[in-house]
């Protein structure tokens, strides 16, 4: 049953954004994240949602797989709304009992809602169309310049690779030390949070000692195959950039273009 | 000279109690001196702790000898600049597969090695194929490791060592976690490297049916090397295997019974073919 678990939440299709280059697709959801911080009226937010709606009919992914990602922080969600909705001062507009809903409040609200629906279907885009493990690789080659500050770019997504490899086999392992200690009487079921946690103790310490063994392990290996960190190392897919991405890029930009443009405008209608 | 020469090899290491204090001394090889020419098959036999897989680990420069001097292709282990041209020269497969795999599918597994040192990119796709094909897991080149079987991981492995073309390959254990199917295609393939690429191979094991292919075999015992010679002349000092713990395939160990009670047999039967065809002879004496 552990054995089928999907990494991250891919979602397997022929498309155009599948195709695109990690690095473009990372660049462009880091770039629509922050344009939504820019915007002032609805007409940003109506060019960013259409914007992503495209996006999303490019990818062939169904939409509720999009939404689906939403579901997770439902509850962040409501949170945000309900506490600006009350807690912001300014001009009554409804008073029911001590409860008061501020016109400033609903507009916050209404605005913060928005804002994070579209951030994070927007990410969902990528983490549904990118495979973790080009993911990795697009941000080794992305983060690149980061190298000027000492910080190991290529460890890391080394580090983030070997740990996606490792993680249905640490699973598979849990799976079979919990099941031998249930046949040994061990009980992961019942009682209360403390009970249980403590519980799993007994399967906590073999996991790890075996987690240690197998990185002691792969490390030999990965010596005796002559790696020696990213030091004139190549890459058998390297990352080139092809037309289509060329093209993308020109489409993030003409809509970071158009959306803070018309996003900043004052309407009077909004306020 | 070989392309391995160990000259009076010797590790030792020190033993430590839960709290780190110094225990004693353990001599995990001890004064070993050996000599394979290119193309041999060589396989060293021994039980858990004798010395065999510590032995493996110096030709690839993962140890080195506290005393005496590892050739590998003429260069000196403990030569630190030469460190990996040693390692790509002698390849290592390990005993586990799950722990030596790296990529997340089997061709960037292959692929490694070769970008580790520095092949251009269209290189490493043609040794990737080449090496696949040989190990005979092309079909599989784009699966994920999970989904394989122990046998076809382990052959994997090996794809991934051929992939930086080395002149010796030392396989260490490579078996002792596999079915009996799995273990069947992994000694399949090594032979196929070493009969049709001529492929010097060290094999590491503690199956006695492992080795009978060997052109040259080392028993080791308490870090010596206690016999050596073909598989033949091994397999027929049986009082002296089973002395060193070691279990003689049943063949032989019937052919050794049947000569101590007085049939005319030869020396170190090997397959149950050849016992077959011996008792037939001597029937007709």
């Amino acid at each position: 049953m552990l054995r089928d678990i999907t990494l991250g939440q891919y979602y397997q299709t022929e498309s155009v954004i599948h195709r695109l280059d990690p690095r473009v697709k990372l660049a462009g959801t880091l770039l629509f994240i922050i344009s939504l911080f820019f915007f002032k009226n609805f007409i940003g937010y109506l060019i960013a949602a259409v914007f992503l709606m495209l996006v999303i009919r490019l990818s062939h992914v169904p939409f509720r797989f999009m939404v689906r990602g939403m579901r997770a922080v439902l509850f962040l969600l409501l949170l945000t709304v309900v506490f600006n909705l009350f807690l912001t001062p300014g001009e009554p507009l409804v008073i029911l009992w001590k409860v008061t809903i501020t016109k400033e409040g609903l507009k916050t609200a209404i605005n913060m809602a928005v804002r994070l629906s579209l951030l994070v279907v927007g990410s969902s885009v990528m983490t549904l169309t990118t495979t973790p493990n080009n993911l990795t690789d697009g941000m080794e080659k992305g983060l690149r310049p980061l190298k000027v500050f000492r910080v190991p770019v290529h460890e890391v997504a080394m580090m983030m690779s070997i740990a996606l490899r490792f993680i249905p086999i640490l699973m598979e392992e849990t799976d079979k030390i919990m099941k031998a200690q249930i046949a040994r009487g061990a009980d992961f079921e019942s009682g209360n949070i403390i009970r249980r946690a403590k519980a799993l103790v007994p399967l906590l310490v073999p996991l790890f000692i075996s987690a240690f063994r197998r990185a002691n392990d792969l490390a030999m290996a990965m010596e005796a195959r002559c790696y020696r960190g990213g030091e004139g190392r190549t890459k058998m897919k390297p990352l080139i950039y092809q037309k289509r991405d060329r093209i993308a890029y020109l489409c993030i930009l003409i809509y970071l273009t158009v959306g803070i443009w018309l996003g900043r405008l004052q309407l009077p209608a909004i306020g | 000279m070989g392309i391995i020469k160990a000259k009076d090899v010797t590790f030792e290491y020190i033993r430590r109690d839960e709290d780190g204090n110094v225990e004693g001394l353990t001599t995990a090889v001890d004064h070993v001196s050996l000599d394979i020419k290119q193309g041999e098959f060589i396989a060293v036999l021994g039980h858990n702790g004798s010395g065999k897989s510590t032995l493996a680990k110096h030709i690839n420069a993962i140890l080195y000898p506290t005393e005496g001097t590892v050739w590998v292709d003429g260069m000196d282990t403990s030569e630190e600049d030469k460190l990996w041209h040693i390692r790509q020269t002698a390849g290592m497969v390990f005993q586990n597969p799950d722990n030596q795999i790296i990529g997340q599918v089997v061709e960037e597994d292959v692929g490694f090695g070769p970008e580790n040192i520095g092949i251009p990119t269209k290189e490493i796709w043609e040794r990737v194929e080449e090496s696949l094909k040989i190990v005979g897991m092309y079909e599989f080149r784009k699966h994920s490791p999970n989904k394989l079987s122990g046998g076809q991981k382990q052959r994997v492995s090996i794809a991934g060592v051929l992939a930086m073309h080395p002149k010796c390959i030392v396989l260490d254990e490579p078996t002792a976690m596999l079915d009996p199917r799995g273990r069947k295609e992994v000694i399949r393939a090594v032979r196929a490297l070493n009969d049709v690429e001529g492929m010097t191979v060290i094999l590491i094991t503690h199956y006695m049916e492992e080795i009978i292919h060997a052109d040259r075999v080392f028993v080791m015992d308490k870090g010596r090397i206690a016999m050596e010679g073909t598989p033949r002349e091994i397999f027929s000092r049986v009082e002296e295997l089973k002395e060193l713990r070691l279990d003689v395939p049943q063949v032989t160990l019937l052919a050794y019974e049947l000569q101590k009670r007085g049939v005319g047999l030869p020396d170190g039967i090997l397959t149950a073919k050849e016992l077959a065809e011996a008792l037939l002879r001597t029937e007709n004496v």
